[in-house]
């Protein structure tokens, strides 16, 4: 899974360059992760803008990347595509975590 | 003034019962007739039913060994029908797992889990399973809108 992170302030930003996080890859979306969440900062940022499709294997481990990260830090989401959108309605989990629609145009990536 | 009924559409395709090979299908599935044609909407939520319906299958039913998932999509509008088989194991007792999702509280018992039926059945109509000869069969209904 290829995520790039990017510390701004006290955020840090973790972009996922793959259009999608599902059952093939959700253990490597976790494990790197935990690699990049290493950086100490007071919020995470996870930038899902290109991501066109997560099924449940993919949100279990996004939920696992917020519970990983509790109860110090918070994993934020966002630029949530359509139908990913559509999976963290229907299974409530829009409730659980705190979504921005984008991303602030500081934080965006370079390209 | 009569008009023409609309004509049948159909696909098939068969899968290896892997996680890659699902990731493939649906993709070559999403961008081949009729589904390609289909609103935004509709194809997110016919993209998010068969992802759990197939990795369903690769986890529970071969758990880990080979075998193949046939799929097969009629669409006669408005309504879709899929029809997935396998040769894998049965579903426990023959049945069709419930689809209640888990609570929600404190954020330290949050589910990983277990949100693959509840999708399936808030996106679907009508969702009958079968076992004969060694064979399960999942029928469903998306209507296209």
């Amino acid at each position: 899974m290829d995520l790039t992170a990017d510390l701004r302030g006290d955020i840090l930003v973790i972009h996922a360059n793959e259009d999608r996080l599902d059952a093939s890859s959700a253990i490597q979306f976790k494990d790197r992760m935990r690699e990049l969440t290493l950086t100490a900062s007071q919020r995470v940022v996870l930038d899902l803008s290109r991501v066109v499709f997560v099924d449940s294997s993919g949100l279990g481990a996004i939920v696992a990347v917020l519970k990983a990260l509790a109860p110090d830090r918070k994993l934020e989401l966002a630029g949530l595509t359509h139908t990913v959108q559509k999976v963290f309605r229907l299974t409530r989990m829009e409730q659980v975590f705190a979504i921005h629609a984008e991303l602030p145009q500081n934080l965006r990536h370079a390209s | 003034m009569t008009v023409p009924p609309a004509p049948r559409v159909w696909v098939k395709l068969r899968l290896a019962a892997d996680p890659q090979a699902i990731r493939d299908g649906l993709c070559q599935l999403m961008a081949a007739t009729p589904l390609c044609d289909l609103s935004d909407d509709v194809r997110g939520s016919i993209q998010i039913v068969l992802a759990e319906v197939l990795n369903n299958i690769v986890e529970h039913a071969y758990a880990g060994s080979a075998g193949y998932i046939d799929v097969k999509i009629d669409y006669e509008h408005p309504t879709l029908s899929f029809e997935v088989t396998d040769t894998g194991h049965a579903m426990p007792s023959d049945r069709l797992p419930g689809g209640e999702l888990a609570m929600i509280d404190a954020r330290t018992d949050l589910p990983e889990g277990g949100f693959g039926w509840s999708m399936i059945r808030s996106l679907t109509q009508g969702l009958i399973y079968t076992r004969r000869s060694g064979r399960n069969t999942l029928e469903f209904w998306i209507e296209a809108g």
